[in-house]
């Protein structure tokens, strides 16, 4: 066992766990973020996508140890701040893309990853961008479609992410 | 405990959650059901689901669906509130734990809104009128000078109104109408309205609670070593590894209880689930397998075509099919072949039990019918079903795995040794390489064509009986009448003049069951595949071909529908093609067209898939095109995906790299369209799956000339 300070959501969380655990389970079993899912544990379908320092990655490939003591943390739970909506949740909302909803924090964390390096995507990015990401209730098209929406309603508000309120229109 | 007394408590339970006020509920989901109240004597009868109105003007409707992801927590609440005239808003759900009291309880059959359509309209109906003729008597008019209106009764003409709450004590007090009037479809508000699902914010910000996130006080986590030849037995086990990870507290035999076997299993249990993990992987258990090396698809499948050589047992017949045959122009026959599937949810197979010291049981888990659920611990633990209390919580994807409770019965097994809740999670590996599965079947099919007219048609339907291997319940004579069902002329109201149905039962030990639309999944490919090839015999167009033989209005809208919204009639370059299929399945009638393109490396690409549902009344028609869009990808990936394969009664697939499922940038465009035909609902979640991969395949064969008569199709070598 070791004792981590991680940074998560802009939050100091400490733990005390085995060096190889992997991310997902730290946040899921120690910090109480329970939005980060577990599909595979192969990182073949992208239910555990996070941030680390902005960047994508698959949670439950990473071990805890592996991170640096500067890396910023990123969940589901940390793009909006429970008031208002992240615009990418919010165009998520708007067009109704959650079935039974498992795998969609994942695909979240994905799509703004890519709004952040690529504000206007095609379909062609966003297909790239979102391969890694599966869903079997098959929420492919309003997936690419709310990345669109995403990318408008980030540039109608003026450059600010926060557009939406809680629950939607 | 008595059950008097259990009723008692339920009683007070809700009384006092409700500050007493308008309970009603339903006495079956019969088409004649009826409305009583709730009395602490009702609520020892078969009373399902409890709407309580509270003196607060509260309104909690007790959902009997539990959600998946199919929409039933908006579509269940809807059809209250459309008849009690109140906003979606204002009724708040309470998922039912699976007490007999509140019926039938499962989430599968596209059955939610089909079953729920009458009672649950009646009983807002019958709420509505108590609580307007309450009104009325208070104002001392007449119940004409009265409406309901946004939870209020208003007087006509005046601004006088009250609350529901305040008219609830009262009104509970009148006796219930027994043919409460149901509100005119013209002015529906929410039903046939789409609307946002009030879910939704919460599953895009993580807040959702599915049943891996529960969490409960005192539990311990289990990660269980399946057989890997599935049914195999343990020879020996060294644990020595497996006990020196921190975090495992004991390592412990287990069994996997499914409905036909149990198998043995080894349970890794842990103070968390990565340490529980990491135990499993340090076991080395010694199987003996003897026995398990026949049990292969290869060997089910060459029995099957063995069997399709065979007469199978008739179940439906017009006319003389061999006579036909003999005399025909042209005949016809194939065999179509569909393999073993995993449900593969994304939220993998997970659930809590805690078999208490004193008897009682609880569980939390995402179920699908947590009746079903409660009838299965029962049975198991050999408890009484008032000694058990099922929280059901949201499913990450289910699509019919979550009704077979193997991992719930292991949880039980665990807790009951262990004596504290326990926490079972199943690896993807778990998933998908120890089933149950979609079945693979064989459909042989003969046909004749004269001229150009389409003269007879026989399907022999091949394979294991989800019947027989899940309820024991077929006898080698029988026909497994979920077959004869959906296969009937009654069903696909082809009306040709000769035609035949016919079964046989091959039977595996491989796990199966209920797969995303049953058996329509395997033998719409057989029926809607072999219609193209008579169409084509007849030198006909495969729509026209289908039109001449339907009668049915329905079935013809939806077929002209799909033919003018798929451009059908405009003709293509070639190397490119269309396909269509349709079927009906849980009530509906579902058309599919493909559109396919050769590609210069030899492969084959889809352009785009148009779907059409003829559905009956639905509640939210964006939630019906959500349904459908899901069932064209998870029709698809049936179709071009790889299948489940045993060997030597193991699975040779295990995650999402052998098992893969169908990405983003391989969804087609799609395009779905709804027929309001008015009738009465059918279901919504599964019947545009069954057409997808026969119309695919019909497309193929439009665009480069090959018959594919068997799943899955590899489109990089058509």
């Amino acid at each position: 066992m070791a004792v981590y300070n991680l940074n998560v959501n802009g939050k100091k969380v400490t733990v005390d766990v085995e060096p190889d655990m992997p991310l997902l389970w730290v946040l899921r079993d120690f910090a109480g973020l329970k939005g980060t899912k577990f599909g595979c544990g192969m990182a073949l379908c992208g239910a555990c996508t996070v941030h680390l320092n902005g960047q994508p990655i698959r949670s439950c490939q990473t071990p805890v140890s592996s991170l640096a003591k500067s890396a910023k943390l990123t969940t589901i739970e940390g793009i909006s701040d429970g008031v208002t909506l992240h615009a990418v949740q919010q165009a998520w909302v708007e067009e109704q893309v959650p079935q039974c909803g498992y795998c969609q924090s994942g695909q979240i964390m994905s799509a703004v990853a890519l709004l952040k390096t690529t504000p206007d995507p095609t379909d062609e990015d966003i297909n790239s961008a979102m391969s890694g990401n599966l869903c079997r209730c098959g929420t492919y098209d309003r997936i690419r479609k709310a990345i669109h929406r995403a990318a408008d309603l980030s540039k109608t508000s003026g450059g600010t992410q926060k557009v939406g309120k809680a629950g939607g229109k | 405990m008595t059950p008097n007394s259990n009723s008692r408590r339920e009683f007070l339970r809700l009384s006092s959650l409700s500050g007493l006020g308008l309970m009603l509920g339903v006495s079956s989901f019969a088409k004649n059901a009826s409305i009583v109240k709730l009395t602490e004597e009702a609520l020892q009868l078969e009373i399902n689901p409890f709407i309580i109105i509270d003196n607060l003007g509260n309104i909690t409707l007790v959902n009997p669906r539990p959600d998946m992801g199919q929409g039933s927590t908006q579509a269940v609440p809807s059809l209250l509130a459309e008849e009690l005239e109140v906003s979606l808003e204002k009724v708040k759900l309470i998922q039912s734990d699976g007490k007999s009291k509140y019926g039938s309880q499962t989430a599968g059959g596209s059955s939610s809104v089909r079953e729920l359509w009458e009672p649950l309209r009646k009983a807002g109906a019958a709420a509505k009128e108590m609580l307007t003729e309450t009104a009325a008597k208070r104002w001392g008019v007449s119940v004409d000078k009265c409406y309901a209106e946004d939870a209020r009764i208003h007087q006509r003409n005046s601004d006088k109104s009250f609350s529901y709450g305040e008219l609830a004590d009262e009104a509970s007090k009148l006796p219930i109408p027994k043919n409460p009037k149901l509100k005119d479809p013209k002015d529906f508000k929410i039903i046939g309205k789409t609307k946002p699902r009030l879910d939704v914010p919460d599953r895009v910000t993580g807040k959702a609670v599915f049943g891996m996130d529960v969490d409960v006080p005192g539990m311990v986590y289990a990660a269980i070593l399946h057989a890997p030849a599935i049914h195999g037995k343990i020879v020996s086990i060294d644990d020595a590894a497996a006990k020196k990870i921190p975090g495992v507290i004991r390592v412990m035999k287990a069994e996997r209880p499914m409905p036909h076997r149990t198998s043995e299993a080894v349970a890794v249990i842990a103070t968390n689930w990565w340490a529980a993990l990491k135990g499993k992987k340090a076991l080395n258990v010694t199987w003996d397998n003897s026995g398990l090396d026949k049990m292969t698809t290869d060997s089910y499948f060459a029995k099957s075509y063995e069997a399709a050589k065979a007469e199978g047992i008739n179940f439906e017949e017009k006319g003389d099919i061999d006579q036909t045959l003999a005399h025909a122009e042209k005949t016809l026959e194939a065999i179509y072949e569909t393999p073993f599937l995993a449900h593969a949810p994304i939220e993998p197979e997970n659930a809590i039990a805690h078999v208490k010291d004193n008897g009682e049981v609880e569980i939390w888990a995402p179920i699908q019918g947590p009746d079903w659920a409660l009838r299965d611990v029962a049975g198991y633990l050999k408890v009484k079903p008032e000694q058990i209390k099922i929280n059901v919580f949201l499913l990450g994807g289910a699509f019919g795995r979550k009704a077979y409770h193997d991992f719930l019965l292991e949880a039980c097994f665990l807790s009951k040794e262990l004596k504290k809740p326990v926490k079972v999670i199943w690896t993807r590996e778990d998933d998908i390489s120890q089933g149950p599965y979609r079945p693979g079947m064989l459909s042989a099919m003969r046909g004749a064509v004269n001229g150009k007219k389409i003269a007879a048609f026989h399907h022999h339907a091949i394979g294991e009986s989800i019947n027989r291997q899940v309820f024991n319940g077929l006898k080698d004579h029988e026909v497994d009448d979920w077959i004869t069902g959906e296969l009937s002329a009654e069903n696909h109201k082809y009306n040709l003049p000769v035609w035949k149905l016919s079964w046989s039962n091959v039977k595996t030990d491989i796990p199966i069951v209920w797969w995303r639309s049953v058996y329509a999944s395997n033998f719409a490919f057989g029926q809607e595949c072999f219609m193209d090839e008579l169409a084509h015999a007849a030198g006909q167009d495969p729509i026209e071909a289908r039109l001449g033989i339907l009668q049915d209005a329905r079935f013809k809208k939806v077929l002209e529908v799909i033919s003018e919204k798929a451009n059908w009639k405009e003709k293509l370059p070639s190397g490119q093609g269309r396909g269509v299929a349709m079927f009906k399945s849980f009530g509906s009638i579902s058309a599919c067209c493909v559109t396919v393109s050769k590609q210069n490396d030899g492969s084959v690409k889809i352009d785009k898939v148009v779907s059409v549902i003829d559905c009956g009344w639905h509640v939210n028609p964006d939630n019906v095109k959500a349904q459908t869009e899901g069932n064209i990808v998870m029709g698809l990936t049936a179709a071009i995906k790889p299948g489940i394969t045993y060997a030597g009664g193991m699975a040779q697939q295990s995650n999402f790299n052998d098992y893969p499922i169908m990405r983003i940038n391989e969804a087609p465009e799609m395009d779905i369209h709804i027929v309001n035909s008015g009738e009465v609902p059918g279901g919504v979640g599964e019947p545009g799956l069954p057409p997808v991969a026969p119309a695919l395949a019909n497309a193929i064969f439009a665009a480069t000339g090959k018959r594919l008569r068997k799943l899955p199709i590899d489109l990089n070598e058509v």
